[in-house]
């Protein structure tokens, strides 16, 4: 077959292919945004925007961890139990006098560990990834109710409870750590070689491995860097809450970090996607929420309302990038 | 041999069929004109536009605009998977698509089974099923499971399923390329009985043998256009690869390297290679600046062996000596790290990152070494190897941030090969280095691997293309059942004898060789006696 250099007009649609989606979801958070504005006339405001965003700052951490297990064409499901045991450690350690202020590196520790842990069984054992984390979503959701003997354990006098409730500069700090999250993560994926075998292997894990990258490294990576950012989530929401509570803590957040990832347009099957689409794709679950309270819409509603408009985001965007996109 | 056939109108006649995807003109202008009970056979490099053609007459692509399909002399739209089954056009592709967890006869009705009131009348399914196989003389039952059937017997069940739905044409891609011989010679029985019934036979094959014993016509097309079509009596082995080639065989292939000089140390030595499965007792060795090519049938363990050396694989049994010290590297990393580096004959499957792009596919292997603290990127390095690697391999792409998934298979595997020179090897194995590789790559291919072993590289070739292992290769390690059935060599006056290659690939050899020991033996007894 021979070569041809695409003509002018084919090269100017593949940029316009390209912008649209380096974008990706921008749009429709923004139409979002603007839809709930015009509805309840509250939306923007410097005081529920702060809302939002420190509504979704859990999630953006959790889900900037699960943009690299599912950028290795994994799946984490474990994050939201190891986010209650990290509260739990997280306050249980913010008990101790003096050293209160160790609950965020123990919060993060095990939430390490754990992920680690994930990481190994699915690394060396070569276990599938939906299973192991299946099992430690549940195995983890027990230890974390072992840890406070099945009771919710408070501390009134957290020692880091400015990060939950405090601001910095007028910033929520924990919009700050949130946007930290997305820019280390942007600087692993983007800017180092870890981040180019985190994509290779999503790409294609049996090639990647022929081409000499260390497969079991970049997947013990991933989980890890995933208990870890879920470690932080429990420490964010402990500081918040002033409290943890092993058995409703971070139920179901998984399912929120999977969609944010998913809006963002990363693919499913992995080596496809961006940090900043996840941003974007935790944004707008955060706005859906906030906005559907806002304009009156009754708590049952906002369930179906929020499932429909991430299957419907998910499809217009397969749809606009027909024969581009793979998942 | 073929019934009356220019006395009705062909079944099947497509006229100046074309098809382009985006910018690449994949067929242009190609007529074929098949009649009832023709064995009409389709020859063509990888690349030619065969599949291309097929996929429209079965109506998995859309012409475009401009051609004509005929069939009976009554024009028809393709374009529908669905409308050609009806019309009675079958292709059976290389890669087979029946379900091996289902039965024969459900693989044969699949999509239109027989049911009433939505559930499937599984008896009268296989009642329907009975005499299609017997038609095929096959000796399984409409009940048996597709899962417990050889690939041959898979192949008779794909005709059996073209059967089923009354085809009147039935296109074979490449049917015999994982058949043993007694399944070939079956296939062939089956072949003929089809052609008697009147059921037009469209046959892709590289085989020469093939073409020579069943073929009533043969068409041949090249780079997406029609060359010509030859008769029966017209058929021989220079005319076809002239016409498939388009120039002559002679400045094709190259061979300038200066021919190695086997008084020196190997760079590398097996001995005793074996996996404990598909491999066993092979030992060679391979010189500086030698290209040694590896022949055999598919399946004879050729790629398995490569697998061994680079360590994709664990080795059970045997050693490798690189440049005389023995080396043991358990993973490809390290493998390459020695400065052994292979080339997969599945660059979609096992070697590209396709979403990724020819920048970061070119220096996939050397990013470490390019990287600065912490592991931090270098990408002014990677786009130098590209920029470096476009140019000396003449990859043609708009620029080096374009996936390489849009590449055709010969840029992409020219950005392959460029990775595997990036990290400096001392050996390289390339496996089937121009499968699925157009005509104009290829050669470029052949000129690489020259340039390779001139610059003192030891380079392994693994192909099933004999002209081009002929071609390219110094000499020639034959591979049948897992081991090294013989080596063929090659000098300036004669060339590697492309017969005896076949007849050690497929054993026919081995009784002359067996022969030839044995005469040996009496030799050394008589010489012992006296």
């Amino acid at each position: 077959m021979s070569e041809i250099v695409p003509p002018e007009e084919e090269r100017r649609r593949i940029e316009v292919k390209s912008i649209i989606r380096a974008l990706g979801m921008l749009p429709v958070l923004i139409l979002l945004a603007i839809g709930f504005q015009l509805l309840s006339g509250k939306f923007v405001s410097v005081n529920n925007l702060s809302i939002v965003v420190q509504q979704a700052s859990i999630n953006i951490v959790l889900a900037a961890g699960m943009t690299f297990v599912i950028l290795t064409g994994g799946i984490d499901l474990s994050v939201g139990s190891i986010l209650a045991a990290s509260a739990m450690i997280a306050v249980i350690v913010s008990l101790i006098p003096e050293y209160g202020m160790l609950g965020i590196p123990a919060a993060m520790a095990i939430g390490l560990a754990f992920g680690l842990a994930n990481g190994c069984l699915i690394s060396f054992l070569k276990l599938p990834p939906f299973i192991v984390t299946l099992g430690s979503l549940t195995a983890v959701r027990g230890v974390a109710r072992l840890m406070g003997g099945d009771t919710t354990v408070f501390n009134p006098e957290l020692p880091f409870d400015f990060i939950g409730n405090g601001t910095l500069f007028g910033i929520p700090w924990l919009a700050l750590i949130a946007l930290a999250v997305i820019l280390v993560s942007w600087f692993i994926l983007r800017r180092t070689v870890l981040g180019t075998w985190i994509y290779a292997v999503g790409g294609n894990q049996e090639a990647a491995r022929l081409t000499g990258i260390k497969v079991w490294l970049v997947l013990l990576f991933v989980y890890g860097m995933s208990g870890l950012l879920s470690g932080l989530g429990g420490a964010m929401s402990a500081a918040r809450l002033y409290a943890a509570n092993g058995l409703q803590l971070g139920m179901a957040y998984e399912l929120d970090a999977i969609a944010a990832v998913i809006l963002g347009g990363t693919s499913f099957v992995g080596g496809v996607g961006s940090i900043w689409g996840t941003l974007v794709g935790a944004l707008i679950i955060a706005v859906l929420s906030n906005g559907l309270i806002l304009t009156g819409v009754s708590d049952i509603w906002q369930f179906i309302i929020k499932g429909l408009v991430i299957i419907a985001a998910v499809a217009l965007d397969r749809y606009r990038l027909q024969g581009g996109a793979r998942t | 041999m073929s019934t009356a056939r220019n006395d009705q109108a062909p079944v099947l006649e497509m006229r100046s069929i074309s098809k382009t995807f985006g910018p690449v003109k994949a067929l242009s202008d190609v007529s074929l004109t098949v009649h009832a009970g023709e064995l009409h056979a389709l020859m063509g490099e990888n690349g030619a536009g065969k599949s291309t053609l097929m996929k429209v007459l079965s109506g998995a692509y859309t012409a475009d605009p401009g051609g004509k399909v005929l069939m009976d002399g009554r024009e028809i739209t393709l374009g529908d998977p669905k409308l050609s089954k009806q019309l009675g056009i079958a292709v059976i592709y290389q890669e087979l698509s029946l379900a091996p967890n289902l039965t024969v006869a459900q693989n044969i009705f699949l999509g239109t089974e027989p049911s009433h009131l939505g559930i499937t009348d599984r008896r009268s399914m296989d009642a329907k099923t009975a005499p299609i196989l017997k038609r095929l003389g096959v000796k399984f039952g409409p009940e048996t499971l597709v899962a417990g059937l050889s690939l041959g017997e898979r192949q008779l069940v794909e005709i059996g399923r073209a059967l089923a739905a009354n085809a009147r044409v039935i296109v074979m891609d490449e049917p015999t390329t994982s058949l043993s011989t007694r399944e070939t010679e079956q296939l062939f029985d089956v072949i003929a009985g089809l052609k008697e019934e009147g059921v037009a036979i469209i046959y892709i094959s590289h085989r020469m043998e093939e073409i020579y014993r069943l073929s009533d016509r043969c068409s041949v097309l090249r780079d997406g256009s029609y060359v010509g079509t030859l008769d029966r009596d017209e058929l021989n082995a220079a005319t076809l690869v002239s016409m498939m080639v388009g120039r002559d065989l002679s400045t094709f292939y190259k061979k300038e390297h200066k021919q190695f000089e086997r008084s020196g140390d190997p760079v590398l030595a097996v001995e005793g290679l074996g996996d404990g499965k598909l491999v066993h007792d092979v030992s060679f060795e391979v010189h500086r600046g030698e290209v040694l090519g590896i022949a055999g049938l598919v399946g004879s363990g050729r790629t398995e062996l490569a697998r061994l050396i680079y360590a994709a694989d664990p080795l059970s049994v045997g050693a490798i000596r690189l440049k005389g010290d023995e080396i043991r590297p358990r993973t490809p990393r390290e493998a390459l790290s020695k400065g052994i580096a292979y080339l997969t004959e599945d660059r979609k499957g096992l070697g590209l990152f396709l979403d990724m792009s020819v920048s970061e596919n070119v220096s996939m292997c050397v990013i470490e070494r390019d990287a600065g603290v912490f592991g931090i990127r270098n990408f002014a390095a990677a786009a130098k190897r590209a920029a470096g690697a476009m140019k000396s391999l003449a990859i043609k792409a708009p620029n080096a941030r374009i996936n390489v998934g849009s590449l055709s298979g010969g840029n992409q595997q020219k950005v392959l090969l460029a990775r595997l020179l990036e990290v400096g090897p001392e050996v390289i194995i390339l496996d089937e280095p121009t499968r699925g590789v157009d005509v104009g790559a290829k050669s470029e291919i052949y000129r690489l691997i020259d340039s390779l072993a001139a610059e003192g590289l030891a380079v392994v070739m693994i192909s099933s293309e004999l002209p081009e292992i002929i071609g390219v290769a110094d000499r020639v390690l034959v591979m049948r059942e897992g081991t090294i059935a013989g080596e063929v060599t090659g000098s300036p006056e004669h060339p590697i004898d492309q017969e005896r290659i076949m007849a050690l690939s497929t054993g026919a050899a081995g009784g002359e060789l067996a022969a030839a020991s044995a005469a040996d033996k009496t030799n050394h007894e008589r010489t012992a006696h006296e």
